[in-house]
């Protein structure tokens, strides 16, 4: 299959690019910028002037719901949602049922993502098996079918020992390890920033310190053990502060947000809202330029949708009974567009944080738009805007986002050459 | 980006009328004082040989109660009875839910019943904001408490024993004891004083007890119940749950009534012609000395007889608030 796309505007910060060229596709592969290599003859061809052509956007958590929560959602369906977002390729949690602790599971979901043939998915093994912190899971095992990290999502270490030793086991076979840091006592019971909006709703509050305390924690244990560690969905700016301390001194850590975090706060919860009911939660305006400011200097140089789709009875309740998360993966694009009509950042850097950053952050392939590199690419519309909800293609109507009116459109999203979302 | 649902008037019709009583948030300072005026006049309803007023007559009221209460619950069913409503009073927490039903599948349910107001005490702060948005926007909703948030019918009854005893609030010292931070009554009553215009609102209490950021109820914070009491005119405590010990809130209820606890002594340091006030039940030896809850500064009974009268001004305003609205929108719907 030979493919040529026209006249976009190819834009890989990675690769140094920016510039208006046609891109020829062959077997899945890019293998011309500008000028067919010689004895290119292209099938088809994709008149895309006006678009802009990305290296397809790479998602570090998007939950799949399968196997285990199937009226949340199924692999089929928010792999396809995230291909609407722009994403060709995403990392799956490990909070699935059963666990995401042993080969079968992975085998299962790999499996899965390549029959619904969406994006590329690259499974999160449990570091520990169930979830627990207390034994180690066959991590060896599950990387050789396909695990490219391994984290234990918000469930805590219940002593600090196991922990140290998971990193240890970790740091011997070269694997990367990744944080969701969120000390379990200090955000007992709690269900909202703890500040002053909490207090006024009367909803339990979970302090910054249970971030902050967990991440100092978390980051002199990397440094003891060398352990390759990559830190999620920070929320404050206390905690992208200690994340750039340490980058300074040297430790190879890395750092995502939630893309949500990067516009929301935790006045949104005023109404009681249980769309905006997410873990870790929602902070201050304060907080939020903070991770904005922290994402512009490449201190955290990943932006995940961290898509949590929920059935409507999960988010039916009061808003203390509901479950947390956002569905948020197939807006990807689009919203973080909205980052870009702040002013915050150029479209160069923007798309990096969404592609090459969180592709660097745990060495997957992707991110890249060179001769010789997979053709994963997104084409969008710059000039053009998306109503939110107008078509949904993912099992999780829980996004605050619905009706709104987002900068940009996505019209073509590719994986190895081939259309996955037309829009 | 703003939430498409920021600050929609949940709990008034297009008229400003009340449809809902769900908070004192943003509630404005006529409506407050019109349901204190209500309320003095239906006092004399409760005084008379007969007292029952047809306001509610053919209307059935549900007190649909999540968490345990025998104070608020009755008074309110009097209140339905005393405006001649059909009343219905659930415990729901020893029915329905523990066999696994929703919240909002049981509110639908009563809801099929031609329930046409809720009284709802729910333990999750919002609970009633949820029903009266998601589930049954159709029927009038009261909160008889939610979670910490808030209890905007005691709020009510204590404006109101305030009013009768002190005339008004403009010149006004009060303090509030205890435990703020789980207290849904101290909040309504921070938020009530402020409407009403209360100079001088004090809370008192140590650092455990006190929420992140009180300050924004325009208050000023004491940690020294000495320095607090001080001048006030009227003096609000709080009940203190046995729970609190645990978990490190704070050290033994005899350390609490060391510090905070309300002694005759203390209390001769607030003006002398001040009144004492609580929500019930009280700790006695806990928060307040019993010569106090006794005494003649106490007010405590006077809050539970006002009580009723608030809460019939807020069913039959809310009622009528509900009923124009759904009025208003059949005419708009032809």
């Amino acid at each position: 299959m030979t493919f040529s796309i026209l006249g976009a505007r190819l834009v890989s910060p990675h690769d140094g690019l920016d510039q208006t060229a046609d891109l020829h596709i062959e077997a899945g592969k890019v293998v011309g910028i500008g000028q067919a290599p010689v004895g290119f003859h292209a099938a088809s061809t994709l008149d895309a002037g006006g678009l802009v052509a990305s290296p397809g956007l790479v998602d570090l958590s998007v939950a799949l719901r399968e196997p285990g929560y199937s009226r949340k959602g199924s692999i089929a369906s928010e792999t396809r949602a995230a291909a609407a977002g722009g994403v060709t390729s995403l990392c799956c949690p490990p909070l699935t049922r059963p666990i995401l602790d042993t080969p079968a599971v992975a085998e299962l979901i790999l499996d899965r993502a390549r029959e619904a043939a969406h994006c590329k998915v690259y499974p999160i093994g449990a570091l520990t098996r169930g979830l627990e912190g207390e034994q180690l899971a066959e991590l060896v095992a599950l990387r050789d079918v396909g695990c490219v990290a391994f984290g234990n999502g918000l469930n805590p270490f219940p002593n600090n020992r196991t922990l140290c030793r998971a990193l240890e086991y970790a740091a011997t076979f070269g694997l990367t390890v990744v944080f969701h840091s969120q000390d379990r006592d200090l955000a007992l019971g709690g269900l909202a920033h703890e500040g002053p909006t909490a207090s006024f709703l009367g909803l339990p509050g979970i302090p910054e310190t249970a971030e902050t305390v967990a991440l100092a924690r978390n980051l002199l244990l990397v440094e003891q053990s060398g352990v390759r560690a990559h830190f999620s969905q920070l929320t404050s700016a206390r905690g992208v502060e200690m994340i750039a301390q340490a980058q300074a001194r040297g430790l190879p850590v890395t750092a995502d947000v939630a893309l949500y975090q990067l516009i929301l706060t935790d006045e949104a919860l005023a109404g009681f809202s249980s769309l905006y009911h997410v873990q870790p939660p929602l902070r201050t305006r304060s907080d939020r330029e903070a991770l904005r400011s922290a994402l512009k200097a490449g201190v955290v140089s990943a932006i995940a949708s961290h898509h949590q789709p929920h059935e409507r009875d999960a988010k039916n309740a009061p808003f203390g009974q509901t479950e947390p998360g956002i569905s948020s993966v197939e807006l990807l694009l689009p919203l973080a567009l909205t980052l870009l009509e702040d002013g915050l950042l150029d479209l160069p850097t923007l798309l990096d944080r969404l592609s090459a950053g969180p592709a660097r952050a745990l060495g997957l392939p992707g991110g890249r738009l060179a001769v010789g590199t997979a053709a994963d690419l997104v084409l969008f519309d710059l000039d053009a805007s998306t109503v939110a909800g107008e078509r949904w293609l993912s099992k999780g109507e829980n996004s605050p986002f619905i009706g709104h009116c987002l900068p940009g459109a996505v019209r073509y999203t590719l994986v190895d050459g081939r259309v996955t979302f037309s829009g | 980006m703003t939430p498409l649902d920021a600050k929609r008037p949940l709990q008034l019709n297009d008229q400003g009328q009340l449809r809902h009583f769900l908070s004192l948030d943003g509630l404005p300072r006529e409506l407050l004082t019109e349901i204190l005026d209500t309320a003095d006049s239906f006092l004399e309803v409760g005084a008379r040989a007969v007292k029952k007023v047809p306001l509610l007559r053919g209307k059935t009221v549900c007190n649909v109660f999540f968490e345990n209460s025998t104070r608020t619950r009755t008074t309110f069913e009097l209140a339905a009875q005393r405006l001649s409503a059909d009343v219905i009073s659930l415990n729901v927490s020893t029915s329905s839910t523990s066999k696994g039903e929703t919240l909002f599948d049981t509110l639908r349910n009563l809801e099929a019943m031609a329930a046409d107001m809720f009284v709802v005490r729910h333990g999750e702060s919002g609970a009633a904001h949820f029903i009266a948005e998601q589930v049954c926007p159709q029927v009038a909703v009261i909160n008889g408490g939610d979670g910490r948030h808030a209890h905007p019918t005691q709020g009510m009854l204590d404006m109101l024993t305030i009013r009768r005893h002190k005339g008004g609030f403009e010149n006004l010292s009060v303090a509030i004891v205890g435990d703020i931070l789980h207290s849904r009554v101290a909040r309504s009553n921070m938020l009530a004083l402020r409407a009403l215009g209360c100079p001088d609102i004090r809370v008192i209490a140590p650092k455990t007890l006190l929420p992140v950021g009180v300050e924004q109820y325009g208050v000023t914070v004491h940690t020294d119940l000495a320095q607090g009491l001080k001048d006030v005119d009227v003096v609000i405590m709080l009940r203190l749950q046995r729970e609190r010990m645990a978990g490190g809130l704070l050290p033994s209820e005899g350390e609490f009534y060391r510090l905070f606890g309300l002694t005759t002594q203390r209390l001769a340091l607030a003006k002398p012609d001040a009144i004492v006030m609580h929500p019930g039940p009280i700790n006695r030896g806990v928060e307040i000395e019993s010569a106090v809850a006794d005494g003649a500064h106490s007010v405590i009974l006077n809050q539970v007889t006002y009580g009723i009268a608030v809460r019939m001004a807020v069913l039959s305003m809310a009622m009528s608030g509900q009923a124009a609205q759904r009025q208003i929108e059949q005419e708009n719907a032809q």
